[in-house]
């Protein structure tokens, strides 16, 4: 921090207490598509909201008789982030249209953990999925425990023969209570606990949870850090880039790109360990900077320079192969309007025609010293987020060049005093924008520690995407998403 | 795209086999349950569960399937059911929500079965211990028996457990 900056200006302003005029002004606004929902949480007997219009603002409505009027009765995307608040703080929202519990599957020992905390008083009824009607239709259960080496989660599907009609995703298997050990935990421990909340994106989250805490206590990192922090984002976007290509043409039955990819992958998570000394990266980067320097450029450099022509290759394999292409291109296609009303990030949402990302659209250092395009599609399918995937790889490829060149010299880390504060953040991860809100009591202790994953208004574009699909094509589509359980069941 | 083919024919990418003479897999080979030191022959079948992990630790696990690990050389092979299975590898701390899917997976395996317990927090639920929605370790819910360590397991850590469990001390 330079002397001449005041700390004031350096620090997030604390969430604004809204009167309930105020918040249902704020509801209309969303419900108009004036603003964009950007999360709803709970938070010590008071409902929060974060909205951007485009600048992030956050309202903090205190609810005494612990009812608040619901967002999701005009606002879809609020819907599952209100099941769930109510099931964590037992805050009621009024005027919900979907009563029906999120996280809360009845088998914790309490009810309304975060909230009044009391043993459960009786026993959930069964969960009731969504029906569809007509002639001839199945369900067909999927999960939690699935086929194939990923997270847990249900499918419920309604089909007509091979067409899907209806699918409906019951989550919250994973739900580990972060916001719960969250609380009351110190500063470093919020860094580890945040680095594991979703692994693919470990360093999106504590690149977030670290800008949110400066930002809550006005300390600014040093400059080396802030660079080598967005050098650990890029690769961690090129390794899981480079996964789901090869994944999606898997699913597509087209293994020989699954095996070239699973090379790049490993060799990028190797250059990574190489680099930072973990393959994931995790606890790299903590808050005032990061915990580990750059062992070498030497490796980086050149894994770049032998990723970039290879990339090349696979990008022709692919758009030469008929039999995958046939695949891919008008599966799982998803609207326009529909990733505009959800506001969702990502290669999901720049697939589908939404030009947005965070490192552009709340430009954040280094990025707003960095040279970069932003890869759009139109045609929102299966084939448009296979090419985001190829497209974005590029960029963070010369985004990695860039900061290598660029790297300034000097300390890894500033001092870190903490303090009562309030600060939050977007960072642009592989999956889309990941938010991070934290307070910080007078003791310097978390007071609380909201992490928003991007895929929460991805989950459920997947179910309008894969609408009239075949069940065949649902781990295709559903690959091609690669949302994350663990980062939306928290 | 024959090219690409025949790019996978020149030198093979697959790590030495060597690898596994190491004192880490020495000491994994000891970890194991005494009672499950019967020989398992040549070949495991494998079924994955995650039980509540941050992904981190089925990054991993899915990179054994990849040309550097290539674990089916060593006998050990994925699959896609429980019934199918000779051991379950759970992740994660097994979470309140996921226990009776875990319960109801090892029911489903055949007898006779082993429990490999992977990552910090199949152990005894590291960073998310004392949670309200986490039961703990996988050990709270089913018998391990093997643990292997690390946030996440390497892979060769992974390979290493896989394969000492399956040569037995």
């Amino acid at each position: 921090m330079t002397l001449d900056t005041p700390r004031a200006l350096l620090r997030t302003m604390d969430s604004m207490n809204a009167t309930t005029d105020e918040w249902k002004a704020a509801t209309r606004r969303l419900a108009a598509g004036e603003a964009r929902l950007v999360d709803l949480w709970g938070d010590d007997g008071a409902v929060c909201l974060a909205l951007a219009e485009p600048d992030i603002r956050v309202l903090r409505l205190a609810c005494p008789e612990g009812g608040f009027p619901s967002l999701g009765a005009v606002c879809a995307p609020a819907i599952r982030l209100e099941r769930s608040l109510a099931d964590l703080h037992g805050l009621r929202p009024e005027g919900a249209r979907d009563g029906r519990p999120w996280l809360d599957h009845g088998r914790w020992e309490i009810e309304a953990p975060l909230g009044r905390a009391e043993a459960r008083a009786a026993p959930q009824p069964p969960y009731e999925f969504r029906t569809a009607e007509g002639q001839a239709l199945h369900q067909i259960p999927v999960g939690p425990v699935h086929a194939g080496i990923i997270e847990p989660g249900h499918f419920r599907f309604h089909a007509s023969g091979e067409t899907i009609v209806r699918l409906e995703e019951r989550f919250g298997f994973t739900h580990k209570g972060v916001e719960g050990l969250m609380r009351g935990a110190s500063i470093e421990a919020g860094a580890r606990l945040v680095g594991r909340i979703s692994g693919d994106s470990t360093v999106a989250y504590a690149f977030a949870y670290a800008r949110a805490v400066e930002a809550a206590l006005g300390v600014e990192p040093p400059a080396r850090a802030v660079w080598l922090r967005a050098l650990m984002a890029e690769i961690e976007r090129i390794s899981n880039h480079l996964g789901d290509f090869g994944a999606i043409c898997n699913d597509a039955a087209f293994a020989l790109m699954h095996a070239h990819t699973g090379v790049w992958r490993e060799r990028t998570l190797r250059a990574a360990e190489a680099a930072f000394g973990h393959r994931l990266m995790m606890d790299a980067i903590v808050p005032g900077g990061v915990a580990v320097d750059l062992s070498a450029q030497a490796p980086l450099r050149a894994h770049v320079a032998a990723l970039r022509p290879a990339l090349k290759r696979l990008t022709e394999l692919y758009d030469n192969t008929a039999s995958l292409i046939d695949r891919t291109v008008g599966a799982g296609t998803l609207s326009r309007e529909l990733v505009d009303l959800w506001g969702a990030g990502g290669y999901i949402g720049r697939a589908s025609g939404r030009d947005f990302d965070a490192r552009r659209d709340h430009a954040y250092a280094p990025y707003d010293r960095l040279s970069f395009k932003i890869p759009v599609r139109e045609k929102g399918d299966v084939d448009a987020r296979v090419w985001l995937r190829i497209l974005e790889i590029e960029q963070s490829l010369g985004l990695v060049e860039q900061l290598l060149d660029g790297l300034p010299e000097g300390p890894l880390r500033s001092e870190i005093a903490p303090a009562r504060g309030e600060g939050f953040a977007l960072v642009e991860g592989f999956r889309g924008d990941v938010f991070v809100h934290v307070r910080i009591g007078a003791d310097g202790r978390l007071a609380s520690v909201r992490p928003r994953d991007p895929s929460w208004p991805q989950w459920p574009l997947l179910e309008a995407a894969i609408e009239g699909n075949i069940v065949a094509d649902f781990p295709l589509c559903n690959k091609s998403f690669n949302g994350s359980y663990s980062g939306v069941d928290l | 795209m024959r090219r690409t083919l025949l790019e996978g024919l020149k030198t093979p990418l697959t790590e030495s086999a060597a690898l596994l003479d190491d004192a880490e897999l020495v000491a994994l080979a000891a970890e194991v349950n005494e009672g499950s030191r019967t020989r398992l022959g040549r070949g495991l079948s494998i079924r994955v569960v995650d039980a509540g992990s941050c992904n981190g630790c089925e990054l991993e696990i899915n990179a054994l399937s990849g040309a550097y690990y290539d674990l089916e050389r060593f006998g050990l092979k994925f699959v896609a059911s429980p019934r199918h299975a000779d051991v379950l590898l759970v992740t994660g701390p097994v979470t309140r929500n996921m226990r009776e899917a875990l319960e109801r997976t090892y029911a489903a395996t055949p007898a006779p079965k082993w429990v490999v317990a992977a990552g910090a927090c199949a152990r005894d639920g590291h960073v998310f211990k004392g949670s309200y929605a986490v039961v703990g370790g996988v050990g709270e819910v089913v018998p391990v028996d093997l643990y292997i360590p690390g946030c996440p397991p390497s892979p060769r850590t992974l390979l290493k457990g896989l394969v000492a469990l399956m040569r037995g001390p």
